[in-house]
């Protein structure tokens, strides 16, 4: 009997240890191969399977569909009323390069300069950021970290929010950010005067056309030297790619005025990649847009109108207008100050509220942002030979009901957990209450 | 000469009606979410001179009233924003720690556009408040969203409490302490400059009873104290004739505010943002302080770091009366989102989730007598959408106040300015930044690096 005592004693005790060993650390992802039964798979690009098995294995998704083998030790996830989506990509964040918005010791994406596009958000992205992991229990896999600042504020990257290295997190795509000159006055607190504004203006286009001359020239000198003798200028080396239409060039352009003139640069200095990002009053111009066939990433789309005489809920409207005109629309969070990237679904979920077609919203946040960077061959849609990079959830993802219930980032199973929720987990019923016992 | 005034006395007479209007209304066949009272589906609400006269089935239209058909529409009261800026023409006071004089009802401005950019997102009434530069700031105004009046009197809800906007933490430490090098730089210094200011408040309040007391007295000769309008307003606080409702983050700062209101025997008081309110939840819980937050809100400054999206739930299950507002023009158009989104952070029940903007709110700015839900004898501050407000595809149809719409989606043409500057630059483009932080508006001069608002 005593022994016996003993003997459950000792495995209480273990049983303790193991359990508070295990709280004591964060959670881990998991990597394997894994199947997910029964599932509705919404997979994009080839409509929905109801009842469906998608299989998971070495990161890859090695089968979609139904009646699908499940291979022997696979560990297999009854998602019976729940569906599959492709992880949502948010093209407007700067994950990773900002812990604390009033903070400028722990932002990293405005460099000193108005011309360095050498500063490459890959280099400062903190795979450790706390928004990180906020962000992916979301369902959004995949983030645009863009640097942000003055004209030519550095080199944005395509990150999984999964990794230790940034290296572990790079998704494949890197493009320049060109702050096109804007019109457009910033808050009520900037009180420029018309005549300040349109100086301010003219001299920014007069200095990007001197910078891309420039450009132009060491592309020049570079090819003719074999990349010998064209000299150490690093932001004249960054921009290299984009001159040589290997590079995406992201035009960040939001008033119809300067949508129109970045147009038309973007066709004088012939840009053989280019993409609009912001353009808020895309709808203004949305016909000249489309015959330019340059693809658009929208948002953000929780604004108000840019002008006090438009419809109350033009900017709610602005993608689906942009869409319906034959553009290619993406939509971005764009929720930087507040790292509420895990708003994206609900930026879509309005665009459809306000015109949006639902299936066109869904590809605006998948796969058109895996094609405008030119990934769609590993993310955006749930294929076979993609990556596994995707969520399961209760619901329609738009809605604030819904719930995510398992997150998959390459193949990697990721825990559930962010600080937010460690929080609610701790103070739901906070003990001791409000007298110490 | 006569005809002139009596032009100015119709003008007058016009403009008053505009305000103070009350409508009668027939919104037949609706899913009426009351919020108090349960959800009653094919149900008719009828409004009689800006009220809700009755909810009930097969109400037969009143000769001569507006019938709008809201079949397969969701009926729901007024939203009500505890926290906003808009419809003022002045925020901060930055001039001093202390401003308790102040008073926006006095800068009220009807013809911002952004008034019917709220009624767009089914929002009735706002607390516009006075900004958080000020351990102790200015009073607030409660306001009805009567967009068309051109009498900024005629905004206000006649009979609201008065409130007042105290602020804790990073703010007013950084603009007195930080801007001007006085008190308070630090949390200590907040507390010491609202508990100076109550002591202070307390003295001119007993040296005027003994003043009225002694006047009585055959042969008295003293003088009465010197009349103070900042002193006045604390003394009102102490009586409990003002709300207050403070900007606050930090648990610790929280709950020094209670134990300040706990010694000053203040007991109505309100916590704004309050981003770490569910730290404390069970003393706000035990004292019957108010929470009003953002949904999820988070890292724009350090000490919203530690937030979680969870806190108006975490609140709500430990019984804080709690809030969603929006301190913010766009926001503020979609709060029906941002209380639907403490369903997907705790799991809240579509009715604790609406009474988060209704009902709730109402009951921090003291008005749940009049508005917050939908009840016979209540004012018919009523928002009409298509899909449920929780819902994302949930959009606002039409939005009453006082028995008036204000807001009709299919019917308001796009230009709803009420006044129109011929000299406008029809090409200029004014962006909405949400970095910037509205709750410091008017102290831009003390941070040249947060307003880069620059000149080259």
């Amino acid at each position: 009997m005593k022994n016996f005592q003993l003997v459950a004693g000792f495995f209480t005790a273990l049983f303790c240890a193991v359990v508070f060993h295990l709280e004591a650390q964060n959670a881990k992802g998991k990597y394997g191969t894994f199947a997910l039964t029964n599932a509705t798979i919404e997979t994009i690009t080839n409509g929905t399977v109801s009842n469906g098995t998608v299989l998971i294995s070495n990161g890859k998704i090695l089968a979609v569909g139904a009646n699908i083998a499940i291979p022997q030790g696979a560990e297999v996830i009854d998602c019976k009323g729940l569906t599959v989506y492709p992880g949502m990509i948010d093209s407007g964040t700067n994950l990773g390069l900002s812990e604390i918005g009033s903070d400028p010791r722990t932002q990293d994406f405005n460099e000193v300069g108005d011309l360095v596009p050498q500063m490459k958000a890959l280099t400062a992205v903190n795979p450790n950021a706390v928004a990180i992991p906020v962000t992916r229990i979301s369902g959004i896999t995949t983030a645009l970290s863009s640097p942000r600042g003055d004209m030519f504020p550095g080199t944005a990257a395509l990150i999984n929010l999964h990794g230790y290295t940034p290296e572990q997190m790079f998704a494949g795509f890197e493009g320049v950010v060109l702050n096109f000159p804007n019109t457009g006055r910033r808050g009520f607190f900037d009180r420029r005067t018309d005549e300040e504004l349109k100086k301010a203006t003219e001299t920014a286009l007069k200095k990007l056309n001197e910078v891309w001359e420039r450009a132009v020239q060491y592309h020049k000198v570079d090819s003719a030297t074999q990349g010998k003798n064209a000299g150490y200028y690093p932001e004249m080396q960054a921009l290299l790619p984009v001159v040589r239409g290997q590079r995406a060039l992201l035009v960040e352009v939001n008033t119809s005025k300067d949508i129109l003139a970045a147009l038309k640069w973007i066709k004088e200095k012939k840009i053989a990649k280019p993409v609009l990002t912001g353009v808020a009053e895309g709808w203004r111009v949305a016909d000249q847009i489309a015959k330019s066939k340059i693809p658009v990433i929208a948002g953000s789309v929780l604004e108000i109108p840019t002008r006090d005489y438009d419809r109350y809920d033009q900017a709610y409207a602005n993608p689906g207008l942009l869409k319906k005109a034959g553009i290619k629309v993406a939509i971005r969070s764009e929720e930087t100050n507040n790292q509420n990237f895990r708003n994206l679904p609900y930026h879509a979920g309005f665009a459809v509220a306000y015109g949006m077609d639902r299936r066109e919203a869904l590809r605006a946040i998948t796969i058109v942002p895996a094609e405008i960077f030119g990934v769609a061959d590993k993310l955006g849609s749930i294929e076979v030979g993609k990556s596994a990079t995707l969520f399961v959830c209760d619901g329609d993802p738009f809605e604030t009901k819904t719930q995510i219930k398992q997150v998959f980032i390459d193949g990697w199973q990721i825990p559930m957990s962010s600080r937010q929720t460690q929080l609610y987990d701790e103070f739901l019923k906070r003990d001791p209450g409000v007298s110490k016992k | 000469m006569k005809k002139i005034f009596s032009i100015g006395l119709a003008l007058l007479l016009v403009n008053w009606c505009l305000g103070q209007d009350k409508g009668n209304l027939l919104i037949k066949n609706g899913t009426v979410l009351t919020v108090t009272k349960g959800t009653l589906t094919e149900t008719d609400v009828l409004v009689k001179d800006g009220k809700i006269a009755q909810i009930g089935k097969n109400i037969a239209a009143p000769q001569g009233v507006r019938v709008i058909d809201a079949t397969g529409l969701f009926v729901m009261p007024g939203i009500i924003d505890a926290h906003s800026h808009i419809a003022i023409d002045g925020i901060n006071e930055a001039t001093s720690p202390v401003t308790a004089e102040v008073f926006e009802g006095d800068v009220v401005n009807p013809l911002q556009i952004g008034i019917y950019h709220a009624l767009g997102g089914g929002v009735t009434a706002v607390h516009a408040m006075h900004g958080s530069a000020n351990a102790i700031g200015g009073q607030c105004e409660t306001l009805k969203l009567r967009y068309g009046t051109f009498d900024g009197d005629a905004m206000k809800m006649e009979g609201a409490p008065r409130t007042i906007k105290f602020a804790l933490g990073e703010n007013p430490t950084r603009v007195h302490g930080g801007g001007s090098g006085i008190v308070p730089r630090t949390r200590m210094g907040v507390e010491f400059v609202i508990r100076q200011s109550f002591s202070n408040a307390k003295k001119y309040m007993e040296d005027w009873d003994a003043y009225n007391k002694n006047k009585l007295v055959k042969g008295f000769r003293g003088a009465p104290p010197a009349y103070n309008l900042r002193l006045e307003t604390l003394a009102e606080i102490l009586k409990g004739n003002i709300i207050i409702h403070c900007h606050s983050y930090r648990a610790d700062e929280i709950f020094m505010l209670l134990n300040v209101c706990k010694d000053f025997g203040i007991k109505r008081v309100v916590f704004q943002h309050v981003n770490e309110g569910f730290k404390v939840a069970p003393e706000l819980a035990a004292y019957g302080a108010m929470a009003s937050v953002f949904s999820d809100w988070w890292a724009y400054k350090f000490e919203v770091y530690y937030s979680t999206a969870y806190n108006a739930a975490i609140l709500t299950r430990n019984g804080v009366v709690t809030s969603i507002n929006s301190d913010d023009a766009e926001m503020m158009r979609h709060l029906y989102h941002e209380a639907g989104k403490t369903q997907k952070y705790g799991n809240l029940s579509d009715d604790e989730a609406l009474a988060l903007i209704t009902i709730n709110p109402a009951k921090q700015l003291g008005i749940d007598a009049r508005t917050g839900s939908l009840e016979a004898g209540k004012d018919a501050d009523i928002a009409i959408f298509k899909n449920h407000p929780l819902s994302i595809y949930g959009v606002p149809q039409f939005t009453v106040v006082d028995g008036i719409v204000r807001f009709d989606r299919a019917a308001d043409p796009a230009d709803m300015r009420l006044m129109v500057d011929p000299k406008q630059n029809l090409d200029d483009v004014t962006f909405h930044d949400k970095n910037v932080d509205h709750c410091m508006e008017g102290t831009e001069f003390l941070f040249s690096d947060l307003f880069q608002a620059d000149k080259k």
